[in-house]
């Protein structure tokens, strides 16, 4: 199979691979996938509580180059986004910008349940409602 | 050293330059057809089709007239399998083969259930090991056949071919050996084998693709096939069809080198096929798939825990090789084979199958070594599952998101 270039680089350079502390009160932690699916994404948010932006993000995937691609993506599209800016991040951006091939668009798919995942991790922590799946546009 | 490194020798080899040269002339100056009798173009590509056929017997200690050319193993097994079914059929309609059969013999044995067979399917041990016990309680009154391959193409295991043999023998009922990939790896005999058919094909010893051949006993039993293929009544009338004589000549070549060539070829196989594994086997949680003592000399199958395959065969795309994912083709199933042993399907998703040759070299498998261990550890720490293996978490105690 042919990758595009993007894909190529975000899965030989991968940004902003690595942990943060998942037990602290800004960080929210989004862990979807399964492994005998081939595909398991973590990603995790550090939230300014006074700001509301996303300072800081990470991923650690198992997974195809796809895969690892739009998490490293999806991390770098946070940073610096508000969760209510990052709410807006759409799966098919995802494949556009990577022009991932169709039967790569569930690993876009994954990385906006990770980004969901994350951000309501993030919301019950500050004692929010987390947001339903129905009220999560599309 | 050139790059990719092929690493995929139970797919097919190199032809060997010694069997091209030999194959040239048969296109252009030589090219008559062997069954023409009325001139020079005809007996010379006779002659050589005969001395062939001489080449490819005693490489496998059968007698020439017991080699029955065809266009590669699929089309050999097909004949073996159809070819007995029709001609025994009064006989019975059992035949017993195994799981991890190549596609040839299984999706043969299923065509066959539609014609009335019944099939036995043994199920082989998590080494990929049959034993003599689960062949001998399989035979039944009416079993006419039993087909257990040689050397199996995705590990390498071996099955104790002689001692099947022996017990089919006893019983009288027919042996068959897919050995596509055993013939000119190591050393066999048909008869030492107690083999009465065997199929087996050029391209994976160095000849050209296109063209292989059944082994058809012919003494102690006398074994005959129902031809698949109809016409002018070539090889004894068991597959029709003018003989590819330059595909001959490379496979006779091939077969002559293989037995002259065979015991240091595989000395030197061995020793960078075990180094490589040896190295491989020292990255944590990386495990053997198959006997390792009963094994073809070329290859080794390994399996990469808290990998993911698809992921894996990028991260080394300098090395030609297979995989047990089946994550790039349309199915999402992983490797049959690898599943029957027992393994479960991320082990088997994360399978690397390495085939080496007489053309691998020192240099290939140490760049082999450094490229798939700095994949898998570059790809073990980016995933969340070596994260939480190495915290100790139970994988199989996590609610996963299934989608």
């Amino acid at each position: 199979m042919a990758y595009s270039e993007k894909i190529i680089d975000h899965y030989s350079n991968p940004r902003n691979v690595g942990t943060l502390d998942k037990d602290s009160p800004n960080v929210g932690t989004g862990l979807v996938g399964a492994p005998e699916c081939g595909d398991v994404m973590r990603l995790q948010i550090q939230v300014n509580p006074e700001t509301g932006v996303i300072e800081d993000a990470r991923f650690k995937t198992f997974g195809c180059g796809s895969a690892i691609a739009s998490s490293s993506l999806a991390t770098e599209w946070l940073k610096g986004k508000s969760v209510d800016q990052a709410l807006t991040i759409d799966n098919m951006d995802i494949v556009e910008e990577l022009a991932l091939p169709p039967v790569k668009i569930h690993c876009s798919v994954l990385a906006e349940d990770a980004i969901r995942a994350a951000i309501n991790d993030y919301r019950v922590k500050q004692c929010l409602e987390p947001i339903a799946e129905e009220k999560w546009h599309h | 050293m050139k790059l990719p490194v092929y690493l995929d020798n139970n797919a097919t080899t190199k032809v060997d330059p010694r069997a091209l040269d030999a194959m040239i002339p048969f296109f252009t100056e030589d090219f008559g057809n062997a069954a023409s009798r009325n001139h020079p173009f005809g007996w010379k590509a006779e002659e050589a089709v005969d001395h062939a056929r001489e080449q490819i017997a005693t490489l496998i200690g059968a007698n020439e007239k017991e080699i029955i050319f065809t266009s590669g193993a699929t089309e050999s097994n097909n004949l073996a399998l159809k070819g007995v079914f029709e001609m025994y059929a009064e006989k019975g309609r059992h035949i017993i083969t195994a799981v991890t059969e190549h596609k040839a013999i299984l999706d043969t044995s299923k065509h066959l259930e539609k014609q009335g067979a019944e099939i036995t399917y043994l199920h082989p041990a998590e080494n990929g090991l049959l034993t003599l016990a689960q062949v001998k309680e399989a035979i039944r009154p009416d079993t006419i056949l039993v087909t257990l391959m040689f050397g199996n193409n995705e590990i390498g295991v071996l099955q104790p071919i002689r001692e099947i043999g022996a017990v089919c023998k006893k019983h009288g009922v027919l042996f068959h050996s897919d050995a596509t990939q055993a013939v000119g790896k190591i050393p066999l005999d048909v008869i030492d084998d107690n083999i009465d058919l065997m199929s087996f094909t050029a391209h994976k010893m160095y000849g050209p693709k296109g063209i292989g051949a059944l082994y058809v006993r012919r003494k102690n039993p006398r074994v005959k096939v129902t031809a698949q293929m109809d016409g002018g009544g070539h090889e004894r009338g068991m597959r029709s069809g003018t003989l590819n004589v330059p595909g001959i000549v490379g496979f006779g070549k091939a077969a002559e080198l293989a037995r002259l060539e065979m015991q240091s070829d595989t000395e030197r196989i061995i020793k960078m096929r075990d180094r490589l594994e040896n190295s491989l086997l020292m990255l944590e949680e990386s495990y053997l798939n198959g006997s390792k003592e009963h094994r073809l000399p070329h290859t080794t199958n390994i399996s990469f825990k808290y990998v993911e395959g698809e992921g894996l065969m990028m991260a080394i795309k300098d090395i030609a090789v297979s995989s047990g994912s089946a994550c790039t083709s349309a199915s999402l199933e992983p490797s049959y084979v690898l599943k029957s042993l027992g393994l479960d399907d991320e082990l088997a998703h994360s399978s690397l199958r390495f085939g080496l040759s007489r053309y691998t070299t020192d240099e290939e498998i140490d760049f082999t070594i450094k490229c798939v261990t700095d994949a898998v550890n570059r790809l073990r720490d980016m995933s969340p599952l070596w994260e939480m293996f190495k915290e100790g978490i139970d994988l199989k105690s996590v609610q996963w998101t299934e989608h």
